[in-house]
């Protein structure tokens, strides 16, 4: 079943065509658009008109992170305000976050991605899609349900929490996808189980599955406790959000809406581009997006591509999964952290001195999150309520800052071990490769 | 009256007391009397030493997090119903008492128990009027 089989199964020749048309519109207009983007392709000496063939996409300069963070809030819109209907945001390194605008047409071309996905996943107008990824800024929630809105589905938008009023939806409801970060699935599956709820009591069928790293033992136990298949969902807010890429279940790997998001995959390093099959950074451009077009971005992502054709019938090009980022950013609980964004909590407490680190591990498929942090040298600890105060003044500013809690153990200062005079900030003993 | 007492802040991690002990012994600092209060991840090590400022000075040094304040030492005899004494007056006054532990009972038949109250001079002052003797370092050492 397909949503768009014009698209998704279309020739290769086809597809590049309608690729180089588009991005030399897309081009031509964040040119004209984008005063920061159009200073740097000035600077690398690169006209709009300069893009005949769609390898000329490699004479483009690159955008990053610190684009957005040069730029907030919305130094990298091409669309004028008025034109804007929708405002997301994910966390940035300096504590700015990453704000993303979207036109009408960007949240149609949203929901076509995502409607695509969903189809691959069996869905359709009959369906009844259970949404408890998180509504607001993040991209996860509305980003399924204007996917579940597309193909005419029924829409539950529950977002995410109350793990018992979820289960009453999921059964009363008949829901048949759940959309939710793989780690939600299974505190749901669980909750299930323990309510004597198995497969068959539960009308689903299939999950949409993203936001966060997980294991192949996970995805197994998720799909027999709860009776579903397992779907993949890769996205970013700065390029749109969830929907980028799906997968199929058929063939390895993610497709991707290549007639919307254009993949290269380069060595973070030398910056040139790799052929199918090797290992590198994914950049991705926006083909048919006004609100906030992106030329190249590096999504600090690692995987490969591949452009063979999909056991399902699909042409479109398709991305592994992702085995690592090429920046130091953590994905905890769902969430994006930056180490730099903790520093920043706590240079503004006065108890604390910067030498921390961050203990990321895994228990029972669910992250666990701790800050050890050395306390100020000369600092008056007389009794525990002293320590305890300060524990929930560290513990509120952060989760302020990350929307995420985190346990927080606090050393004498000079304890932490140093690695050539700086600690060794960051302990991920997550393993997603079993 | 009042003594000065050393505090410690200790990690509850396998050694690192044992590090701290080490610190001590190596210095010739004498505990006179101890205690600590714990949670689950740290304590706090309260402890009456001959000399806290060099103590604490050497503790810093080590990587420990010492500090040094003001307590009062309640100087009562060893036997039923002292204690009890030295509280009463002080809750019936509304000063209340943040922290208590005993040293060493002295040759002559009295215990020291170390006191913290969150109005230091209102209880000594109080204690004083009860006839109850709050004793300075020597007696102590």
């Amino acid at each position: 079943m397909y949503w768009n089989k014009k698209i998704e199964c279309a020739d290769r020749s086809d597809m590049r065509r309608l690729q180089l048309t588009r991005l030399r519109e897309e081009v031509a207009y964040e040119y004209d658009r984008v005063p920061v983007y159009r200073k740097k392709m000035d600077e690398a000496g690169v006209k709009p008109e300069d893009i005949q063939t769609l390898e000329d996409i490699q004479k483009l300069p690159f955008m990053t992170k610190e684009d957005f963070a040069e730029n907030y809030p919305t130094g990298l819109f091409a669309a004028d305000q008025k034109d804007i209907v929708r405002i997301h945001a994910s966390s940035g390194t300096t504590g700015k976050p990453k704000v993303a605008g979207y036109t009408r047409r960007d949240l149609a071309d949203w929901g076509e991605a995502v409607a695509r996905g969903m189809t691959m996943a069996g869905q359709d107008e009959n369906s009844v899609i259970h949404v408890s990824y998180g509504y607001g800024l993040f991209t996860g929630g509305l980003g399924a349900h204007i996917g579940g809105e597309t193909i005419g589905a029924t829409v539950i938008p529950m977002s995410s929490g109350n793990t018992k009023k979820q289960l009453t939806f999921l059964t009363d409801l008949k829901s048949t996808m759940l959309c939710c970060t793989p780690s939600y699935a299974l505190t749901i599956a669980e909750a299930a189980q323990k309510a004597g709820l198995g497969p068959d009591d539960i009308a689903l069928q299939a999950g949409l599955f993203g936001a966060e790293p997980w294991t192949q033992a996970m995805r197994e136990d998720i799909e027999s406790m709860l009776g579903i298949e397992a779907h993949d969902i890769y996205g970013l807010t700065e390029v749109t959000g969830p929907g980028v890429a799906i997968s199929c279940g058929k063939g390895e790997g993610m497709h991707i809406s290549e007639d919307l998001f254009y993949p290269e995959i380069i060595d973070p390093k030398t910056l040139e581009v790799l052929p199918d099959g090797e290992r590198g950074e994914l950049v991705l451009t926006t083909l048919h997006k006004q609100g906030m077009p992106v030329i190249r971005y590096r999504t600090r992502d690692i995987c490969y591509l591949t452009h063979e054709k999909c056991a399902c019938g699909r042409t479109t090009v398709r991305m592994s999964r992702i085995f690592g980022r090429t920046d130091d950013m953590l994905i905890i609980k769902g969430v994006n952290v930056f180490p730099s964004q903790i520093e920043t909590v706590i240079g503004t407490i006065d108890e604390l001195t910067l030498n921390y680190k961050i203990l990321v591990g895994r228990v029972r498929d669910r992250d666990t999150f701790e800050l050890q942090v050395e306390l100020a040298e000369g600092l008056e600890i007389e009794d525990i309520a002293f320590v305890e105060a300060l524990r929930e003044k560290v513990s509120h500013a952060l989760r302020e800052m990350l929307g995420i809690g985190c346990k927080i153990r606090f050393l004498s200062a000079g304890t932490l071990p140093r690695n050539g005079g700086k600690a060794v900030r960051v302990e991920d003993t997550r393993n997603f490769n079993d | 009256m009042t003594i000065k007492q050393l505090t410690i802040f200790v990690e509850n991690t396998t050694g690192r007391l044992g590090a701290l002990t080490r610190i001590l012994a190596e210095n010739g600092i004498d505990l006179r009397a101890a205690v600590i209060a714990e949670t689950n991840d740290f304590g706090i090590l309260r402890c009456i030493v001959r000399d806290p400022e060099k103590a604490r000075a050497i503790l810093n040094q080590n990587g420990f997090t010492a500090s040094v304040q003001d307590v009062l030492a309640v100087v009562i005899p060893d036997r039923a119903g002292a204690f009890d004494a030295v509280l009463q007056p002080l809750a019936a006054a509304g000063v209340a008492v943040k922290y208590i532990y005993s040293t060493v009972t002295s040759d002559d038949g009295e215990a020291v128990i170390v006191l913290k109250a969150d109005q230091q001079k209102m209880a000594e002052e109080i204690l004083k009027a009860e006839g109850i003797a709050l004793a300075g370092e020597d007696k102590l050492f």
